[in-house]
């Protein structure tokens, strides 16, 4: 069977697997749809967080960022799994204690304000719109390299498939699924690494053959790695900084502190039974995503060092461009891989020199998807790294689009300008609220606006400046005022927007840079990406200021606070009017 | 609301807090200390193939944030019982 054939049947039916889940758990109140009835097991939620949280970006892009910065790359193997020990301690238990709906209703209500609670439905829509037309555009990819349909079929028909489980089902419907989702894109990451492994040190666990000699040598694989590019004048991969430390340590912590401020990961802690559950859930959670995430470095290494060796088999000996294998070919096809003989000898040269260079281009998100073709593996393997990748970017779009819609239909209208809506007239807005949300972000997604390209780390930037900082002086403050909420969200935000802006452009537009936009004016020479954590510093400091000018909190907001550091009643709390 | 007397609320809560910050301690010392700040330092010591401050900075650390926060539930809930502030379901 042909790899197009194979591919379309495994796609197929995994989707028919989602589409018989839609039916299967459709959602008959807004608590099925908000929170999936707040009955889902902890270790399945954890699943289900897991496969909500890596998108696109970390099944596909993740090991060829890594790949190509080497040490560099750990801020986003420690600040993406960092953030939920933040999570665990210091945020999901206490939400879930107080047992509502949305991370909006949660800040408007300890601040006692509607201002406050509009103020962080502004912060919740930018960070989950910028970042869902990524997902979007990793379905139209997905589907055009590996089933041959255009752009924008492949973008309708997964547009199709999310509508039917989140509209239908909201949160339930997106739980079960995503709890699916997770075991498809699991099998499609671990098992070309497996084998990869296999044939490079003989041990068939990639995170222990990351450690191990080669085959048949002495030489440990990151030693040979190291050798292999410094010899091509780049630069050594295991300690290749990014930047600098202080960079890498501003860039770490604002990916950590932005996935514990991110409202579609914290509403999966509102599914779960009690607080304790809620702890656990994040622990689960984490265990499920660090089977990827240390994968994810053997799978980098090996990459790299399986690229070096197929263009220079011994060394100063390069690949004859005629005894090119049929995985490099295919890639050139798709304009990601790209040589060019600039001295004519009729072999490929690699080196770190751009004068020299014949690899002109080596597009750092083919690794994943070239890899089962690297390691020669049939093509099963490679149609389930297709489904993968749509797996991994469907699940996160749901996730975002149910954070995206609840804020909505039930921060908006029912919290704000209708108040006295009822519960099935809810259900119905938020269905509505659901569809709008899907084909807004598809529109996004065929249409992408000039800032798509810098939208996740700003995601990142925007959750950590603005809600992060919120959450944490709502929960463990007696003091912060509405005033200061407020001031604080608004000025995280604004100082963030204003730093990424002033060196990417006004929303990404390269031109409508202002003051310098050079690398050394960066601020202690912290690059934009890595900015949120200042923002939240910001934040934090005015909102103290400003509480300590005006006047305290009432009694009843105090009695709240105490009231969420204790597990107990929390069942109580979950009814809700 | 809860049945504790304000003084119990407190001391429950002031060993949560200690609790976190003892675990916040170890979260900083393995990612931002062992990955970024000591990098070079523990680079000089190697296991198997791995130099160690790579290996914090890649693989270690997040071994590590697994296995506090189920140490934190399992301390909290412990804590729970012994505060009789368990949910009941």
């Amino acid at each position: 069977m042909d790899l197009t054939t194979t591919t379309y049947l495994v796609v197929g039916f995994t989707f028919a697997v989602y589409l018989g889940i839609a039916i299967w758990a459709r959602a008959g109140s807004t608590k099925e749809f908000y929170v999936a009835g707040g009955g889902i097991h902890p270790i399945a939620n954890g699943m289900a967080t897991a496969a909500d949280w890596m998108s696109a970006a970390s099944f596909i892009g993740m090991a060829g960022l890594i790949a190509f910065m080497g040490y560099g790359g750990s801020v986003f193997l420690m600040g993406w799994t960092g953030g939920y020990v933040i999570l665990a301690m210091l945020v999901a238990p206490y939400l879930r204690k107080y047992g509502k709906f949305t991370v909006p209703e949660f800040i408007g209500d300890r601040f006692y304000s509607d201002t406050a609670r509009i103020v962080a439905v502004l912060c919740l829509i930018i960070c989950s719109v910028t970042y869902v037309i990524g997902q979007m555009k990793g379905i139209g990819v997905a589907f055009s390299r590996f089933l041959e349909t255009d752009y924008a079929t492949g973008l309708y028909t997964g547009m199709v498939i999310v509508f039917f489980y989140a509209v239908l089902g909201g949160m339930k419907g997106i739980t079960y699924t995503q709890i699916a989702q997770y075991c498809v894109l699991i099998l499609a990451y671990t098992i070309p690494a497996i084998f990869i492994s296999l044939q490079l040190t003989g041990n068939p666990i990639p995170q222990l053959g990351l450690g191990s000699t080669l085959v048949g040598t002495d030489t440990y694989l990151l030693d040979k790695l190291d050798q292999t590019v410094q010899m091509l004048g780049f630069s050594q991969y295991t300690t290749q900084t990014r930047i600098s430390s202080l960079n890498m340590f501003a860039y770490t912590a604002s990916l950590m502190i932005g996935t514990a401020g991110l409202p579609h990961v914290i509403i999966r802690f509102f599914t779960v039974p009690t607080v304790k559950d809620a702890r656990s859930s994040a622990g689960w959670a984490l265990v499920f995503i660090a089977i990827l995430y240390t994968t994810a470095p053997a799978v980098a290494a090996m990459a790299r060092l399986n690229i070096m060796q197929t263009i220079e088999p011994s060394p100063g000996e390069y690949l004859k461009i005629d005894e090119r294998p049929d995985w490099f070919r295919n890639w050139e096809n798709t304009g990601l891989l790209v040589i060019e003989d600039k001295n004519g000898d009729g072999r490929i040269q690699y080196s770190a020199d751009a004068e020299t260079n014949e690899l002109v281009k080596l597009d750092r998100d083919i690794l994943v998807l070239a890899n089962p073709e690297i390691a020669q593996l049939p093509n099963w393997v490679i149609a389930l790294v297709a489904a993968g990748g749509l797996a991994a970017a469907l699940s996160t779009a749901a996730g975002l689009l149910l954070a995206i819609s609840s804020a909505i239909s039930h921060d908006l209208l029912k919290g704000t300008f209708m108040p006295n809506i009822s519960e099935k007239a809810e259900l119905n807005a938020s269905r509505c609220a659901m569809a709008a949300a899907i084909a807004g972000a598809g529109y996004l997604g065929l249409h992408p606006p000039g800032f798509a390209a810098g939208t996740v780390a700003l995601a990142f930037g925007l959750a950590a400046s603005s809600i992060f900082p919120a959450l944490m002086m709502g929960i463990f403050s007696k003091t912060v005022t509405r005033e200061g909420a407020i001031a604080g969200m608004l000025s995280g935000i604004g100082v963030t927007l204003f730093y990424v802006f002033q060196h990417k452009g006004i929303m990404f537009v390269a031109d409508w840079t202002y003051l310098e936009h050079l690398a050394p004016h960066w601020f202690f020479g912290i690059e934009p990406n890595a900015f949120g954590v200042f923002g939240a510093i910001v934040n934090f400091s005015v909102a103290l200021l400003v509480s300590q000018l005006t006047s305290a909190p009432p009694e009843r907001i105090q009695a709240l606070v105490e009231d969420i550091r204790i597990p107990m009643g929390s069942d109580v709390a979950v009814i809700h009017p | 609301m809860s049945h504790l007397s304000e003084s119990r609320a407190k001391e429950y809560w002031r060993r949560n807090k200690l609790l976190m910050l003892k675990l916040a301690s170890v979260w900083f010392i393995v990612s931002f200390g062992g990955g970024v700040l000591l990098v070079d330092v523990l680079n000089h010591i190697q296991v198997g193939g791995y130099k160690l401050g790579f290996w914090f900075a890649q693989q270690g650390s997040i071994y590590t944030f697994i296995a506090l926060i189920f140490y934190y539930a399992r301390a909290m809930h412990k804590l729970d019982q012994a505060f009789d502030v368990e949910e009941r379901n």
